[in-house]
């Protein structure tokens, strides 16, 4: 990520690291830094964690994504220390962390409320990880104005909590957990007690300061953008399984599941049976539709199999003219226009009620909108626009 | 004053009256020259100087104040220990038992609380030689017995209220769990810890029906001679007595209140402070 990199416009994906290597996740040389290896954890009957395993690698900005209750926030108190597996291992940089209490893991972690000691200073408060290691003082005096000035926080350092606002309390937690160098650092919803303004500019702030120390962070978010921004790689959690994982770009342009699909960003799911099965191309036969949709880059799906095919609004074309291809276009009226300024969104009805979502860029400066409501258009799309989902 | 308020500011006005007329004329009555209560001969401290005067008020004040310190003392301790096992053991065999064996001695009547432990001492004196006749010892373990259950209810209220993920995270920087407890847990409860202190002191101070069951001779408590000289007839002494203590109390009520007040005020405007700058900053951030 540069530094001149502005916020992505809601919905957008952008590359959040250049491609200067093979990554660390795709060198088979390379030994995971974080190996979780079958862990679950069950509450009595409530089963939070089920038999997940995970490999993080060094230097990874890595989130595990997911709905209230999905799971994640127990897998990260697990690798806190604070909850002990039912079953399976967690290893962190070759060591079993079974037996080691979360006093003596090499690993800090940033609650969700800060947490930080009402009664100390920011000073002290940064300082106390490293009081309990017995750090000689003239070093934790460096180390301490080292994290407040990587925090932008030295001015503030003889303050208490109270006299803090929220976005200064947030940089000490971060400061305060970074200051023993962990192995690992834990942020268990870092940005969700912040304003949307103030979140929006923590975000570039939390991947600068965690490319420049150099630690292996694990967040915690239910918030797809958040993680989509921020992130190497996402693990997205439901009901205390990890149903993906992959880099940003991956998980949105090719989800694995409806899960998945519907729960990054927006998307069209279109029903339909495998009628087609060649080697460079498959074809599906829509329902509801009406339509027969090909997508290029799918693996083999035997004929007969029922699917779903999931397009992204923005990659949809919106007309009033009919294509000249029949395949991948379905046909409807304009039901709603939302203006966006960069882009505007239009809900199509197609002729059996269910709605299409179509983002089209507003290239040209417009005074009058050329499509407008209930006018009856057309809807297309490129054959690799779609992605196959057999779950 | 509207009309329609009239009925509820005479309300008010008889409910203070109800609580404090009787103060003010034991206050008045305590400078009254005459050895009669009831019958006003003139203005006089002579009563104050009887009072300081009198060895077996003061040395009972004496002993009443230092029982009440120990007490305190011993009870923030105990009930700070049982408060924290009730607010942070979560479940474990036994602790509703637990819970209501703390509270018991809340609902519990003092006759039979004072009468349990007169029987207690006696068999232990004869089982073991120890405590060795009633005294201030004994008046002392009494009250500890039931004031520790009032300090224990008050640190566990606070201790619900506080963030457990405040010890977590201090775990999470290399604290162990005792270490924990002494450096973050009681100093962010300290006020409770006051507040439990001033509270059981309070009930030791005030404490006569347990005190006379398991007091001994030579230990009698400031309550019991207030309470033995009036069923001869209130002098004006005790009146003068009242009128100390009722200073005490409004004096120190007062400046609790007064400092309270000053601590909060402080606290919000910081409070304003922070978020006025943390806008500012904000907005320096963007530009």
């Amino acid at each position: 990520m540069t530094d001149t990199a502005l916020p992505a416009a809601s919905g957008a994906v952008q590359p959040n690291r250049r491609q200067t290597k093979l990554e660390p996740w795709q060198d088979p040389g390379e030994a995971p830094y974080v190996r979780i290896e079958g862990v679950s954890k069950t509450f009595g009957a409530f089963t939070a964690v089920d038999d997940v395993s995970l490999s993080i690698y060094r230097g990874e900005l890595f989130s595990l994504l997911g709905g209230s209750g999905c799971g994640k926030t127990t897998l990260l108190r697990m690798l806190a220390g604070f909850e002990q597996p039912t079953a399976g291992h967690i290893y962190i940089d070759g060591v079993d962390m079974s037996e080691i209490p979360p006093y003596e893991r090499p690993v800090n972690m940033m609650f969700q409320s800060y947490a930080l000691f009402p009664h100390m200073t920011v000073e002290q408060n940064v300082a106390f990880g490293l009081h309990q290691d017995r750090v000689p003082g003239a070093e934790i005096r460096h180390r301490v104005t080292e994290a407040l000035e990587l925090v932008k926080l030295a001015p503030q350092r003889k303050r208490k909590p109270h006299q803090l606002s929220g976005g200064q309390r947030q940089r000490v937690a971060l400061a305060r957990s970074l200051v023993k160098r962990p192995k690992l650092l834990l942020l268990d919803e870092p940005l969700a007690a912040l304003d949307r303004k103030l979140r929006e500019e923590t975000q570039f702030e939390l991947v600068n300061i965690q490319e420049q120390v150099g630690i292996t962070f694990v967040m915690v978010t239910h918030d797809q953008e958040e993680a989509m921004t921020m992130s190497s790689r996402i693990a997205v959690m439901d009901a205390g399984w990890i149903v993906q994982v992959g880099t940003p770009a991956e998980i949105y342009e090719y989800p694995q599941s409806r899960f998945v699909a519907e729960f990054i960003g927006q998307v069209n799911l279109f029903g339909g049976r495998v009628v087609e099965d060649a080697a460079d191309h498959v074809v599906v036969a829509a329902d509801a539709a009406g339509t027969e949709i090909e997508v290029s880059h799918a693996g083999s799906v035997p004929i007969g199999t029922r699917v779903h095919v999931a397009v992204r609004p923005e990659k949809m074309a919106i007309a009033k003219d009919p294509p000249a291809d029949p395949r991948n276009a379905v046909q409807g009226t304009v039901d709603e226009i939302a203006y966006l300024g960069n882009a505007s969104i239009y809900l199509i009805r197609l002729a059996d009620g269910s709605m299409v979502r179509v983002t089209a860029p507003n290239v040209t400066r417009m005074t009058e909108l050329p499509i407008t409501w209930e006018d009856a258009v057309h809807v297309t799309w490129p054959a690799f626009a779609g992605v196959i989902l057999q779950t | 004053m509207s009309g329609r308020r009239w009925p509820l500011f005479s309300l008010m006005a008889f409910g203070y009256a109800f609580l404090y007329v009787p103060i003010g004329l034991l206050i008045i009555y305590s400078f009254n020259e005459s050895r009669l209560v009831t019958v006003w001969s003139g203005w006089s401290v002579k009563w104050y100087g009887e009072l300081f005067r009198n060895d077996q008020i003061l040395e009972a004040a004496g002993l009443s104040l230092r029982i009440a310190a120990v007490t305190a003392s011993l009870a923030v301790v105990i009930g700070t220990v049982a408060g924290l096992v009730l607010a942070r053991f979560g479940r474990f065999r036994g602790r509703t038992l637990f819970t209501g064996m703390i509270t018991a001695p809340l609902v519990m009547p003092e006759v039979i609380t004072g009468l349990s432990l007169l029987l207690l001492f006696v068999a232990l004196e004869q089982a073991i030689g120890w405590p060795g006749g009633r005294s201030a010892t004994t008046i002392t373990i009494a009250h500890v017995t039931f004031a520790t259950a009032y300090v224990a209810v008050v640190i566990q209220s606070r201790l619900v209220g506080l963030d457990e993920s405040i010890e977590e995270a201090a775990m999470d920087l290399g604290a162990r769990p005792l270490k924990i407890f002494f450096v973050i847990t009681l100093p962010i409860i300290s006020p409770a810890l006051v507040a439990g202190w001033l509270l059981a002191f309070t009930l030791s101070l005030d404490d006569l029906v347990i005190a006379s069951f398991v007091s001994g001779p030579g230990s009698t408590t400031l309550p019991m001679v207030v309470f033995s000289s009036v069923r001869l007839g209130v002098t004006p002494e005790i009146n003068a007595l009242a009128t100390v203590i009722v200073a005490l109390v409004t004096t120190g009520i007062v400046t609790a209140g007064i400092l309270l007040h000053r601590q909060d005020r402080r606290r919000q405007h910081d409070m304003q402070a922070a978020a006025a700058a943390g806008g500012r900053a904000a907005d320096l951030a963007r530009v």
